[in-house]
Order: C-alpha cells, then structure tokens, then sequence
C-alpha cells in the first residue's frame, strides 16, 4: 500500500514531574502512609512518573475538604459565578489541549490522532456545556429549585481518562457540588494535570480534590459516609459491589457499565460506509469502549462481501506508536488487559471460531495486540457474550430483522447498539427494539455533551450528559 | 345469614398471574382478618414459584404492552378507572372492613383511586413530551432521546393505604409500557384481589399486572434476586427488609425505587417522580446529509 514517513508529535510540551501526591483542598499533599506506583508508557513501557496510593486516611481527608468547600462556599455561590469558573476551566483545557491530548497519549496509549481530535475536543465542550446549565437548573425539569447533594465520589476508568474526569466533574460542579474524583491507577497523569488547571482558574480550595490509586482506595471513597453521591464508571462487576455497599446508605448512585453492542448490517447498507463505521466501532481506541461494537450481525446474504471489504480496510490499520500522527492502532493500556484480550481470543479459537488478524509488525516492547476478527461466531462462545474491551470483532450472521434483534438484545448488557440500512423505516423499526440506550444508525461512536449516554440493564443506570444527565447530582 | 335468612355467598380470594385467578401453587393460605380482628377471608399465600410464574407472565406481557401505542394505554387505564367507579361500593366496604374506617370515608378513598387512575391515564402520551429530548449535538446528526419502559418490575405495594397506595404504585409503572408483578399489602390483600378483577375486564393484557398475596418478607427477597426483574419498588418494605432487597438486587443491577422516609401522604399530589423511575432513555443518532 502507501509508505509513511515517521511524523511523531512531539512530547515536549508535556512536563510530567517525576512524583505526584494527592490534590487536597486545593494543594498538594503528601500521603503520610501511602505507597508510590509507578505509572508507565504502555507503548515502551518507560517509566512516566510515580504516583500515591491513598489511604483510607487520605480519603478521608479529601471528603472533608470537599464537605467544607460545599458547605461554606460551593453550595452558597450563586449559579452565574459557578458558571463563569466552569467556562474558565473550559477555556484553559482549549488553551493547553495539545499539552494534554500527548501526555493522554503517552499514559494510555491511545492515537494522538483520537486525543486529539476526539478527547479533548469532547472535555472542552463538556464543561462549556455544563458552564451553561449552572444558572439555568430551575429550567431543566427538576422543580423550581432543584439542590444538590453534597460531596459526588467519582470513580472512573482508563480508557478515556480526561474525558470520563470531565464527564463526571462538569455535571457535578454545575449542580453545585464538590467532589473527590479517583482516577484509575494506570491513567492518573490527565487528572493529576486537571488539578493544576483547577489552581490556574482560581477554583475555590475543596470544590474539586483528586486521590490516585487502585481498588481499595475507590472501595474507600464509595463507601466513606460523609458522600452522598456515587458516580462510578467501569466494569460490570466492580459496578455490582458498588450498588451492593451503597445499598441502604441512601446515597444517589449511577453506574456506567460494560456493554457487548451488536452492530447490525443489512443487506442493502452503504456497505463502504458500513465497513468504516464497523472499523471506527470496534478498533477505535483499540477497542477499549464500553460502547464498542463488538458483536458484527451481518445479514447472511452480504456476509461474504461485507467480509472481504472488512478484511481489505484492516490491512491498511497501521498500529504503531501511539504519538505518531499516522497511527490507528495504539497500544493496549496495560499488561493486565493485554493478558484478558489474550486469554479471550484464545477461547475463541477454542470454542471453534475462525481467527483472523491482517499482518501487522508488532513494536518490540510494550503492549499490544493487532486488529482481529473472528467469524463463524456462535451466541453461545464467550467471545459473543463476555466484553473483550480489545481491537476484536465476533461476527455472526442473521436472515430476517426479527433474527438481528432476537439476537442483538441476546446479552444482559444495554449500552449501544449500531444499525446500517439505508431504509429510513427499518432504522426506526429495529431502534425501537434494540434494549440499549444508545442506538448509532449509519454510524458509530459519536459523543457529544448534549446527548444523554447510558444504558439498560447490566450496563449500568443513570445518564450522563444533556438536561438528563443533570438529574445525577441533583436531590430530585 | 341475612336477616332475610340467606346465606351470603363469599368470594374465594386467589392469586392474579397471567390474567388467570389461580391458588397458590403451594397450596397454602392465611387468615386475613378486619380491623377488629373479624374473619375475613383465606387469602392465597404466595409461594417462590408463584412469584416466578408471575415474573415469567410479566414478561411474555412485555413486547405487547410496551409496544402498544400510548393512547392505547392511555385508554386501557383510564378504562381500569371506569371498571373501580362502577364497584365503588364494594371497594368501600372493602375499606371499611380492612381500615376501620367509617363508610364516608371509605368511600373517598375508592373516589381517590379512581381520580389517580385517570391522572395516570393522561400521563401515556405526554410523558415523552417532558423527558425526552432532540439534541443540539455539535455535528450534522439528527439525535433524539426518548423514555422508554424499563421492563419487568416488581412492587412491594405500601403496607397502608391498600387500595389508593396500590393503585398509586402500579399505576405509575405500567402506563409507560412496564409489566409488573406485585406484592400486594400483607394485612389487607383483599382489596388488591377485587382490583385484579377490575384489571381482568379492563382490555388489560394479561401478565402486564400480576398480584401476589402472601408475607412480604418471604416474596420480596426473590424478586429482588430475580436474574428477569429489571427493577423493583421496595416502597412497601420495612426498612431492614428494603437495604436486604437492596443488595440482592445489585446482582443484576436492578433499578430500585427506595422506600421514602418517614409516612407517605398518598392523597398528595404524586409528582413523576414514580413514572421516571423505571424510564430508560435511549438516543438515537443518524447522520444528516443529501
């Protein structure tokens, strides 16, 4: 095909300190009984920065904080004044979104090309949107004057780090509370960033404070007793403990979960614009989406023909370092996750489906598994039922749409769902059954701040972003 | 015997699944007894495979019910109004004898059912026009949420209140398209039974409600553990019981509508707040273009 030429963006404008403590009303502190982490390059594996363990105390201390900052100053503020900090926050994230986009890149290891052209647009707009909603709350459906809650614990994934902070601290904030936020203990680089710009913008001490470290530090939070909100991003299971040791405490609780979304092809679909939706649905971000597509219904008559297109257009994936502005394929976040995508190909060639990957070098040190699909995929194999959250695509076939979403709905998750037919009133026929709360038709993976994102069932409850997504921090 | 020397001929109370009047699989019943403590009838005591039986009527219901038009069951509901008001008497006495209350107010407690009913009739076709939403969404999308019926829930109707609680918690539930199966109040199910009379001549599909009556202690925990209940209503709980149902229902991640602190007024104005708890929202995106 085409030779590229290396074009790295470069990572000088990113000043990663060599050790990180815990932002705690508004300064930086050190953990007197937490360990250190390391937090690596998943594409070299270099060593980025260490990091803090907190500790039950330290939680502790972060919750008061945050407890004192709404009682005496969030709380009170009126909604213009939030508004205009969250504009500010806003407008220093545009200002240093390229600063950030690389040093995403460099702790994930996700494309530049995806943070910065997908992440950290969507963290901008996030909290420009939100900005908005903070002197308007009396007009979003809750009662004329909707409260908040009190301190949000949040606790959110690797895959979309900045994006998920933004996510849960923009609503938060907005509604007039404060939070304590955990990042995931292999991404903790863009929040630990983020609390700087919360100093450049003036934000009130306490009103937002950030605690790195793994699971006991997140089961800390959740469950410390001054939190009246529990925000929490990831997987399924992580989610059914939460919901579990909340249960009783009365404190408001929303869960975006895992997924296993069908993309269902038609046969009489765009099928080039099927081919790059199905590709933009399951290797964006190497696959590591809640939302991604990763069950391909393809109509039986077109299987054939939608496959040789699919196979054609992943030759052309380049996966590679992940600051390289030509690269597609980033590296898998961590060696833990490389050994799950692993472990789940390996029973899929075992259950009897058929493995296929274009070839594709694979860089020396770091982590990385190439773009793979499976076909001859049957609802019964774990590779159709289990999330993968890796570049690896089940494909099963169905005849007739009643089959397609018999068998998308197949799954006790609900997250998305994707439809490509270019007949308007099978879109609508077959999004009215689909069980999942996002329904992409002739297209896949878009976001935006005013469109609510959630899903049924074990995906979770609760909605994240438009006028629904406020009703998470507000005591209605 | 009547003073006019006939026997009164009493009604057998049983269990409401799947549109049938079926007896507790288990054979079992318990004695239900007036305020002062009267006889006054066997109910059904419900076993775990009557509840399961009940989730499994509730959801054969589902795609129909939620897939009929919202002035369908508008009409239904406000159809179920209609069949009350013309055994208003009955409810009363009902009342009168489970409440100790006095006949009047006996009966502007059915009064108060009927006019909850229709408030929630209304609310079929409108309740997408408040919480659902076209999203300005930056790019060339047309993108739109819309509410949609969470699925199979289950109801652990108010303790008091038998009638006008019930109806205030079932109703809320399966006018946006949910089925449900309900446990009905412990101490006075008769009322819940006359009700499930009323639903079986109202065009109401069978399974959309299915009524329970037995110990709440015993029937709630294995709806709340049910792997095919999407969401449960613990209003009727105490509180022990409502944090146990809680954690069970995190197993598959149930929707739970706690039970509210402190007494519930069921004669104040309910709000949506019933509606929206067991509302999905799904958003639909295409791409615009020529």
């Amino acid at each position: 095909m085409f030779e590229y030429a290396p074009a790295p963006e470069s990572r000088d404008v990113v000043d990663i300190r060599p050790s990180y403590g815990l932002f705690v009303n508004g300064e930086w502190v050190d953990s007197p009984g937490g360990e250190r982490e390391k937090t690596v390059n998943p594409a070299s594996e270099e060593v980025l920065a260490e990091f803090t363990m907190a500790t039950d105390a330290d939680v502790d201390r972060a919750v008061t904080a945050a407890r004192a900052a709404y009682d005496t100053v969030w709380s009170r503020m009126p909604g213009r004044e939030r508004a205009k900090y969250l504009f500010r926050i806003a407008r220093i994230i545009q200002e240093r979104a390229r600063e950030l986009a690389v040093l995403e890149s460099l702790d994930n290891g996700k494309p530049i090309r995806e943070s910065r052209d997908v992440d950290l647009p969507l963290v901008a707009a996030h909290f420009f949107y939100h900005a908005g909603w903070a002197d308007k709350l009396e007009y979003a459906g809750f009662g004329p004057a909707p409260r908040p809650l009190g301190v949000a614990a949040q606790v959110i994934p690797w895959n979309f780090p900045l994006l998920m902070l933004a996510w849960k601290i923009a609503p938060a904030l907005a509604c007039g509370n404060t939070v304590v936020l955990k990042p995931a203990e292999t991404t903790p680089l863009t929040a630990l960033a983020f609390a700087e710009i919360c100093r450049q913008a003036d934000l009130p001490p306490g009103v937002v404070n950030i605690v790195t470290g793994a699971g006991a530090t997140g089961r800390a939070l959740v469950e410390h007793p001054g939190v009246r909100k529990v925000a929490f991003t990831g997987s399924t299971e992580v989610g059914r403990q939460i919901a579990r040791s909340v249960a009783g405490t009365r404190k408001k609780l929303t869960l975006e979960l895992g997924g296993k979304a069908a993309n269902i092809v038609y046969e009489d679909a765009a099928l080039d614009q099927a081919v790059e939706g199905i590709v933009n649905g399951i290797f964006f971000n190497q696959g590591h989406v809640c939302c991604a597509g990763s069950r391909l219904l393809v109509q039986e008559s077109i299987e054939g023909e939608l496959l040789d297109a699919l196979k054609r257009r992943l030759a052309t994936l380049r996966l590679g370092d992940p600051l390289d502005k030509n690269t597609d394929i980033g590296a898998i976040n961590s060696a833990a996750q490389l050994a799950k995508i692993r472990e789940l190909s390996e029973a899929g060639e075992q259950e009897g489906a058929e493995r296929w990957s274009p070839s594709c070098p694979i860089p020396d040190k770091g982590y990385w598994f190439p773009p793979t699909l499976f076909t001859g995929v049957a609802q019964s194999h774990r590779i159709a039922r289990e999330e993968i959250f890796g570049p690896v695509l089940s494909v099963l076939t169905f005849r007739t749409p009643a089959e397609a979403v018999e068998k998308a709905n197949n799954t006790p998750f609900g997250l998305s769902a994707g439809v490509w037919t270019e007949k308007g009133s099978r879109i609508l026929w077959t999004a009215d059954r689909l069980r999942a709360g996002v329904v992409w038709a002739n297209t896949f993976n878009r976001f935006d701040p005013t469109s609510p994102f959630g899903g049924y069932r074990e995906s979770g409850y609760g909605r994240e972003g438009g006028r629904h997504g406020l009703e998470a921090y507000l005591d209605v | 015997m009547t003073e006019s020397g006939r026997l009164a001929v009493r009604k057998t109370y049983k269990l409401y699944i799947g549109g049938a009047f079926p007896r507790s699989e288990s054979g079992r019943s318990y004695v239900v007894t007036s305020s002062k403590g009267d006889f006054l009838a066997n109910a059904s005591r419900a076993s775990r495979k009557d509840a399961r039986d009940a989730v499994t009527a509730a959801r054969k219901a589902f795609p129909g019910w939620s897939g009929a038009t919202a002035y369908n069951r508008g009409q239904i509901l406000y159809r179920i109004a209609e069949m009350l008001e013309g055994r208003r008497a009955q409810f009363a006495a009902e009342l009168a004898d489970a409440d100790g209350v006095s006949a009047r107010r006996a009966g502007e407690l059915a009064d108060a059912a009927v006019d909850r009913l229709v408030w929630y009739a209304g609310w079929s076709d409108k309740i997408g026009a408040i919480r659902g939403a076209a999203n300005p969404v930056a790019g060339p999308y047309f993108n739109l949420s819309t509410p949609e019926p969470t699925g199979v829930v289950a109801v652990v109707a108010p303790q008091q209140a038998p009638l006008l609680g019930l109806v205030s918690v079932v109703a809320p539930v399966i006018v946006t398209g949910n089925t449900c199966v309900v446990v009905t109040s412990e101490r006075a199910p008769l009322p819940a039974i006359t009700l499930a009379e009323v639903l079986a001549t109202s065009d109401l599909p069978g399974g959309v409600v299915n009524l329970l009556t037995g110990r709440v202690a015993e029937l709630a925990p294995w709806l709340a553990g049910h792997m095919d209940v999407n969401a449960i209503d613990l209003t009727g709980c105490d509180e022990e019981l409502a944090v146990a149902c809680e954690r069970d229902a995190a197993e598959n991640l149930k929707r739970v509508l706690r039970p509210p602190a402190g007494k519930i007024d069921w004669s104040a104005d309910p709000g949506v707040e019933r509606l929206t708890a067991f509302l999905e929202t799904k958003t639909v995106w295409h791409p615009t273009g020529v």
